[in-house]
């Protein structure tokens, strides 16, 4: 098995299990995933980091049965509520894509997964949800 | 006390797909159709401001097609609020008194461009992955960690909305469509005019859950085209020109204010929210003196939002509001009597000049087989993603 590094700067995987962490205004506590050059909420640029919960609730799922070239369908896109704060945009998966399997406050964990692989063999982790 | 712009012309073309022309031919098209129904030329015009997103097609290229004057000329780009963006633009040069008369251009070409969003390309075969962007990404994140793509963000924007409230559903979402589609078999001006059984929407190809193929609007071409003054100048024209001038009572433009959710799902309430609140004060109206509403239908789930958002239904009560027929052109509030985005068409630089333009000339008495009898105050609403929100209330009243 090659090299694994997370698909995304927000994805922690060599300190414990698996998470995410945001930028978090040192001001307002607004949490950001992209790097930002000021507070979107209040306006200050002092950020520390957070690291944020591993369960949820989905707020939102839509089911993509037509998307862009290359990326497999059907696959259901989410907005998840974090425990203890923060709303993530992931995929829900392991679980079957209908609107009879996923529900809106379903209860839902993070798992991750195997995104793709470069040229020299090193793994790109993504993270997912799946039912908890 | 502001003075008080008219809108004195107005015009599409009809919405269709124009492989034969570009976007120039048809924002002169609409521009000089436009000029003409207000009785003026491009020599009355003292600004003109063009709104495209992805044509190249600007002011200075519709002039070089109508006539060099030399006025002032304002390119803007405002996401699906563009064409709405370039109306209200005209109409703050008449509000400083820069200029008494004015063209706002609404223009775009998208042919069969399919899905927008931001992750529409192929993958690259070959690479080394590479930390890179604000999120630090090594890879598209699109169907990996969700979607960016419009049919799924606006599927997500609605079951927010069903997560919130009661009675509202992929059904629900569904009889959206199957308005929008009906109200389009009266609209010459349409880019399809096929009307469809509710049974029909929900069973037909899903493209993002709860969103089927005719609950999404398709690309299309087209351009609209407002001629604006201001009341003084009004005055001294003819009273023809005065009978057929269409007051705009209000005219707002917002941008999406910080919310907690924003970042994983655009919040197109809040904008939209604080636009309608700021529009009825402005012109002294609420919601039960609308006699119409065209609003940002792009997708069927958007439209459910939006009657919330605009203070058309009770708070939470949009699924009640669609199941009770009330938006339909012959209900309380009739809602996209043009047939809407889904139908009519969604042009991107176009659409809020258009809406402006149906309003103008359903309130003038000149909408043909889709008059709505007696209506004297109407609503144009846009949303484009980013965001920017653009709502224009107008009136029927003597000059």
């Amino acid at each position: 098995m090659g090299k694994q590094i997370p698909m995304v700067d927000y994805l922690v995987l060599d300190d414990g299990a698996p998470h995410l962490v945001a930028r978090s205004c040192n001001n307002c506590g607004a949490l950001y995933f992209d790097r930002r050059n000021a507070c979107a909420r209040c306006g200050k640029n002092d950020f520390g980091t957070k690291q944020l919960g591993t369960t949820g609730t989905v707020r939102a799922f839509a089911i993509v049965h037509q998307a862009a070239p290359n990326v497999p369908v059907p696959f259901v896109s989410t907005v998840v509520d974090l425990e203890g704060g923060g709303h993530v945009k992931a995929n829900i998966v392991n679980v079957e894509p209908s609107p009879e399997k996923v529900s809106l406050g379903m209860k839902v964990r993070l798992t991750t997964f195997v995104a793709g692989t470069d040229d020299d063999g090193t793994e790109a982790v993504a993270f997912g949800f799946e039912p908890a | 006390m502001a003075e008080t712009v008219w809108v004195l012309g107005a015009a599409m073309t009809k919405i269709a797909r124009y492989p034969d022309k570009d976007c120039t031919d048809l924002a002169t098209e609409a521009a000089l159709n436009a000029l003409a129904d207000g009785g003026t030329t491009i020599q009355d015009m003292e600004i003109l401001a063009c709104g495209n997103m992805f044509n190249g097609t600007d002011g200075q290229r519709i002039l070089k097609q109508i006539g060099q004057t030399g006025i002032p000329v304002f390119n803007v780009t405002n996401a699906c609020a563009t064409g709405a963006t370039a109306v209200r633009t005209v109409m703050l040069s008449i509000l400083a008194g820069e200029s008494d008369m004015g063209i706002a251009v609404g223009a775009e070409q998208m042919g069969k461009m399919g899905l927008l969003g931001p992750a529409g390309q192929a993958r690259a075969e070959k690479h080394v992955f590479e930390p890179a962007g604000r999120y630090g990404a090594v890879m598209p994140a699109e169907g990996v960690l969700g979607t960016g793509l419009m049919p799924g963000v606006f599927g997500q924007a609605g079951m927010e909305y069903a997560y919130e409230h009661d009675g509202v559903g992929f059904e629900q979402f569904a009889k959206v469509a199957e308005k929008n589609h009906a109200h389009s078999t009266l609209n010459p001006l349409a880019q399809y005019q096929k009307r469809f059984s509710l049974e029909e929407i929900m069973e037909a190809r899903m493209v993002a859950y709860p969103n089927t193929l005719p609950m999404c609007c398709p690309t299309g071409d087209g351009a609209a085209a407002i001629v604006l003054v201001s009341d003084s100048k009004l005055k001294t024209l003819s009273l023809e020109q005065q009978k057929r001038a269409v007051k705009i009572s209000a005219s707002v433009l917002t941008s999406d204010p910080y919310s907690e959710t924003g970042d994983a799902l655009p919040d197109v309430n809040t904008l939209t929210r604080n636009a309608a609140k700021l529009a009825y004060e402005k012109a002294g109206v609420g919601p039960a003196d609308l006699n119409l509403v065209e609003l940002h239908d792009c997708f069927a789930t958007a439209e459910l939002l939006h009657y919330d958002n605009l203070q058309l239904c009770e708070p939470g009560g949009a699924g009640a509001f669609i199941d009770s027929g009330a938006p339909w052109r012959d209900g309380k509030t009739p809602v996209n009597a043009s047939g809407g985005l889904l139908s009519k068409g969604h042009p991107i630089g176009m659409t809020g000049a258009a809406g402006v333009f149906e309003i103008t000339t359903q309130l003038r008495g000149e909408a043909g087989d889709r008059q709505i009898e007696g209506a004297k105050v109407g609503m144009a609403h846009v949303i484009g993603l980013g965001s920017s929100c653009a709502i224009h209330i107008l009136e029927k009243t003597a000059a």
